[in-house]
């Protein structure tokens, strides 16, 4: 089948979405089934926030034919050196054909898509909880409170330790990690609870952060109430469009007038801890 | 320079590409200048509120994908209000998409939506009709002439009439389009299709079912397309898995005056302008100085009508 010519792949610098053409540079695994992917990408569709992704095209091979995009939210960004970061699970058809791509081949990527985190004028402490490939999405919160001077704790939750791969990364900009793991057993709820809770008491948390799992969900929604915190979680949901055109991606809302579906591509992927519902 | 304008009967577009109904928003502006675009096609609206169809809503298979999203709908009030109003700034005509689960409701709707500003009504009558047994309005001739003919008296705006794949009377349904007013057939919505994951057994849509797109129907589309502009003097507009440059131009040459793209947009969000670059190189290439000369220009001769109308394989 011909392909389109990829004339139209210059960015347009006065439209915010860019499909692109970027380029692998490295592409490591870093764990079993877990792969960092670095891509050269031009400056203009790097103004990204975090909590941000990009509607990834995975690579048609011999092998697999993965039609659709696949949502990836951005693991690092920087605009000045023209670098965009994924770090993902090989889980399906998509992700395999990607983790096929080596170094110089091409990689289509359309982007900086939804509502990232926000961080409020006033929180100075902010706390992060993930777990697994989940704390790839929290990462450039990570850059984005160094940027603004606020200070970041990650509870970085894991199988074991090799499974803790963000750990340095986190640690490289700046934020302060706690560790918890299933071989260790430090990573049931309640031991959580202690934790974040403990966190609180010593007055390190205007702001929670988490993504993913139902588990945390319940969590963070219980101590942010109980405590009076905010927060906010990313959430994930099959896409088609990625752009809010094809109403695939909703998931049910608390709101004021009841539930409301919202799209996870355009409301989202960060929702108001509060108001997402469990899954 | 190549003469990209396409006349749908009588309008004419500055070129023949436009989204097809569901797969655009004007989100869209955020990729690029909508206005490149030959017209703009807004997701169905129905006169009430609707949420749609439980998750998930949509799945890939080889060569193309389902969906089942179920028209979600803000309803008629807020499209007259916010969404109606939002498109003015655009120069490329707007045809509004409309559908309803009866006839009375259908050409209630249409009169509504026929304001100033829209340019045609694309009439999706693909969807279930409950006053009859829930089969889909373009499912049979009788069905279609019914609410074709209270469409037409309810608007004087050109008329489109959306048909489905899901029948056995393609050329009977189109030409019971025509007698009753269309002035335009948009071949076709999707076609009802399943896909079952082979390890939870479960299957992949949350509504069980869903429609496909995506170039694997591209075929049966084109197939449908060519049938309908050889039965019919009004102009078709052809859709169904166009993702280049050289699916425009078989629609083009099948018989369609223009054409819809969509789940291209969803693979290739810049699809639409890439793909309007692509057919002026080609026709550059080819020799071809205007969309016009394209149209219809299948060397089909030889072919004997039974053979061209044929609704079963041989």
């Amino acid at each position: 089948m011909a392909l389109l010519s990829p004339a139209r792949l210059d960015p347009a610098p006065t439209r915010p979405i860019k499909e692109i053409l970027a380029t692998v540079l490295t592409h490591e695994t870093v764990a079993e089934d877990y792969r960092l992917l670095e891509l050269s990408a031009p400056a203009e569709a790097l103004d990204c926030a975090p909590g941000q992704f990009f509607h990834i095209l995975c690579p048609v091979d011999g092998e697999s034919q993965p039609f659709l995009r696949r949502p990836m939210s951005i693991y690092g960004y920087d605009k000045a050196r023209g670098r965009l970061s994924f770090l993902y699970k090989v889980t399906g058809e998509g992700t395999r054909a990607l983790a096929r791509l080596a170094p110089g081949a091409g990689l289509n990527v359309t982007g900086p898509l939804g509502r990232g985190f926000t961080i409020p004028e006033e929180a100075r402490g902010l706390l992060a909880v993930a777990r697994g490939v989940g704390l790839a999405t929290l990462a450039p919160l990570a850059q984005e409170a160094r940027r603004l001077g606020r200070e970041l704790t990650a509870i970085c939750s894991a199988r074991s330790p090799e499974h803790l791969m963000s750990i340095e990364h986190f640690e490289a900009l700046g934020a302060r990690v706690i560790q918890v793991t299933d071989s260790a057993g430090t990573s049931a709820p309640e031991h959580l609870r202690g934790l974040i809770e403990a966190e609180i008491a010593e007055g390190r948390v205007d702001m929670l952060y988490t993504c993913g799992s139902n588990r945390l969900l319940k969590l963070c929604q219980e101590i942010g109430a109980k405590a009076g915190i905010p927060g906010e979680i990313a959430l994930e949901q099959q896409m088609a469009c990625g752009i809010g055109m094809c109403q695939c991606c909703v998931r049910p809302f608390r709101k004021p007038g009841g539930v409301e579906q919202l799209r996870v591509c355009r409301e989202g992927p960060v929702f108001d801890i509060q108001e997402a519902l469990e899954w | 320079m190549v003469d990209l304008t396409a006349r749908v009967g009588a309008l004419t577009l500055k070129n023949p590409i436009m989204p097809a109904s569901g797969t655009f928003s004007r989100e869209m502006a955020e990729v690029f200048d909508l206005d490149a675009l030959g017209a703009l096609v807004t997701k169905t609206i129905t006169a009430e509120i609707r949420g749609g169809n439980p998750t998930p809503r949509v799945c890939e298979v080889e060569g193309g994908m389902l969906n089942s999203i179920g028209i979600p709908s803000k309803g008629l009030g807020a499209f007259l209000a916010s969404e109606l109003p939002a498109y003015a700034g655009h120069r490329a005509p707007l045809v509004v998409s409309i559908s309803a689960p009866s006839v009375e409701g259908f050409a209630a709707l249409c009169e509504k939506v026929s304001q100033p500003g829209v340019a045609a009504i694309e009439a999706n009558i693909s969807c279930p009709n409950i006053e009859e047994d829930g089969k889909a309005f373009a499912m049979r001739p009788e069905t279609t002439r019914r609410v074709l003919e209270a469409l037409r008296g309810a608007t004087d705006l050109p008329l489109w009439a959306k048909l489905t794949p899901n029948t056995g009377e393609t050329v009977e349904v189109a030409q019971a389009a025509e007698a009753a007013g269309a002035d335009g057939l948009v071949v076709a919505n999707t076609m009802l299709s399943m896909s079952i994951d082979p390890r939870s057994r479960k299957p992949k849509l949350g509504n069980l079912m869903g429609g496909l797109s995506g170039p694997s129907f591209k075929p049966i589309a084109l197939r449908m397309t060519y049938q309908c502009a050889r039965s019919v003097e009004i102009p078709v507009i052809g859709c169904g898995g166009i993702s280049t440059a050289e699916d425009v131009v078989e629609y083009l040459i099948a018989g369609a005056s223009a054409v819809q793209v969509g789940t291209a947009s969803f693979i290739n969000p810049t699809a639409m302008p890439r793909l309007l670059d692509d057919l002026a190189a080609f026709m550059r290439t080819e020799g071809i100085a205007s969309v016009a000369e394209l149209v219809g220009s299948i060397r089909d001769d030889a072919t004997a009508e039974a053979v061209r109308f044929m609704e079963t394989a041989p």
